[in-house]
């Protein structure tokens, strides 16, 4: 009965009802978190934004389905796609692809981070593109300068990878180190910075 | 643990835009759409249940009456509405068009129904009747659309 009677609907009239929803969800009926995806030469990245500012990103190899979640059980379950909204965000990663060194100030909730690792995220953010620190020499510039490990923990639960550049901080040894977007990333991100020409 | 809004509007976007359709002309439920899950945004963190789809058409209903009020048109009872002229045999009128050709209680049943797929105990939840009364509003209304409709294998 339902497919006998019912004609398919056109997607792009699904789309233009979707757009019309998220420019009506402002202000009072803003949404907890509004999120778009962006094409960047490191893959898919997920952005995602409280009223606030810019909460997370996400690395495509992280589960998107799996970061929706999160996001959903930490910040709120009211998450729209709203791709318009965080186009401004958006701009910001092509700029840094691009070479740009800060390409200008956005927006950050860091809600996601908390106590040390909240602590350690504001460090990281007075480390200078295309410099490098270690995770010791960061630890140490901290309210608890042995520890190391904890730095390290914080850099991996970075809520915020590439705006708050974890990607900075490297092992002693000379070695980049673990990375949420993968070890490679973190080699090209630093050749990046260095450079100012991504490698493939 | 609540599902991402999101992913209530993936899943349930397309029949709440058919029940909308269903129950108003094209412009008016571009409007009742939006203002359907701007609603349930609003709501989604407090929502009990996991009937979601019986609770989005429940407030696309509700959003219907408020544009056909604010339009000064009612859902009038089913008593009392003259019978819609049937097109000429042979001439193709689409579904929508049918279905606003129906008295709005068996309108709605058919909507709710046939459409959104809500058993009848919901269908009377949202109509605000029983369910035998929804499941005799969705029979009469059928039988009517299909004379109205020129149905290929009719």
């Amino acid at each position: 009965m339902t497919t006998r009677f019912t004609p398919p609907t056109d997607p792009r009239l699904l789309a233009r009802l979707h757009e019309r929803l998220e420019s009506r969800a402002i202000g009072v009926h803003a949404p907890d978190v509004h999120y778009r995806t962006v094409d960047s030469p490191v893959g898919r990245l997920l952005i995602a934004a409280t009223e606030a500012g810019v909460a997370r990103v996400a690395f495509e190899r992280e589960d998107e389905e799996a970061v929706l979640q999160s996001l959903a059980d930490r910040i709120g379950p009211r998450i729209l796609r709203s791709p318009a909204r965080l186009d401004a965000a958006a701009r910001w990663f092509d700029a840094y692809f691009a070479g740009a060194h800060d390409p200008f100030r956005m927006p950050l909730d860091t809600r996601l981070a908390r106590g040390f690792r909240l602590e350690v995220l504001g460090r990281l953010q007075d480390v200078p593109y295309g410099q490098r620190v270690s995770y010791a020499a960061l630890a140490a510039r901290t309210s608890s300068p042995r520890a190391v490990r904890a730095v390290g923990t914080a850099c991996a639960t970075n809520p915020l990878p590439l705006v708050i550049p974890c990607h900075r901080v490297t092992r002693s040894d000379g070695s980049v180190g673990a990375y949420l977007g993968g070890a490679e990333t973190k080699v090209r991100l630093l050749a990046l910075e260095a450079t100012g020409v991504l490698p493939s | 643990m609540r599902e991402p809004f999101e992913h209530v509007v993936a899943e349930h976007g397309e029949t709440v835009w058919r029940v909308c359709r269903g129950l108003l002309p094209e412009h008016d439920a571009e409007d009742a759409w939006s203002e359907t899950f701007l609603s349930a945004l609003g709501a989604w963190d407090r929502f009990e249940g996991d009937r979601v789809r019986g609770w989005l058409v429940t407030i696309a209903h509700r959003k219907a009456l408020d544009l056909l009020r604010a339009s000064s048109r009612t859902l009038t009872p089913e008593e009392g509405v003259p019978d819609s002229p049937v097109p000429p045999r042979g001439r193709d009128l689409d579904l929508w068009a049918a279905l606003a050709r129906l008295p709005d209680g068996q309108r709605a049943a058919v909507v709710h129904h046939h459409i959104a797929g809500l058993p009848f105990d919901e269908v009377a939840l949202v109509t605000g009747t029983s369910s035998v009364a929804a499941r005799k509003a969705a029979s009469d209304g059928v039988r009517r659309l299909r004379t109205l409709l020129v149905l290929e294998d009719a």
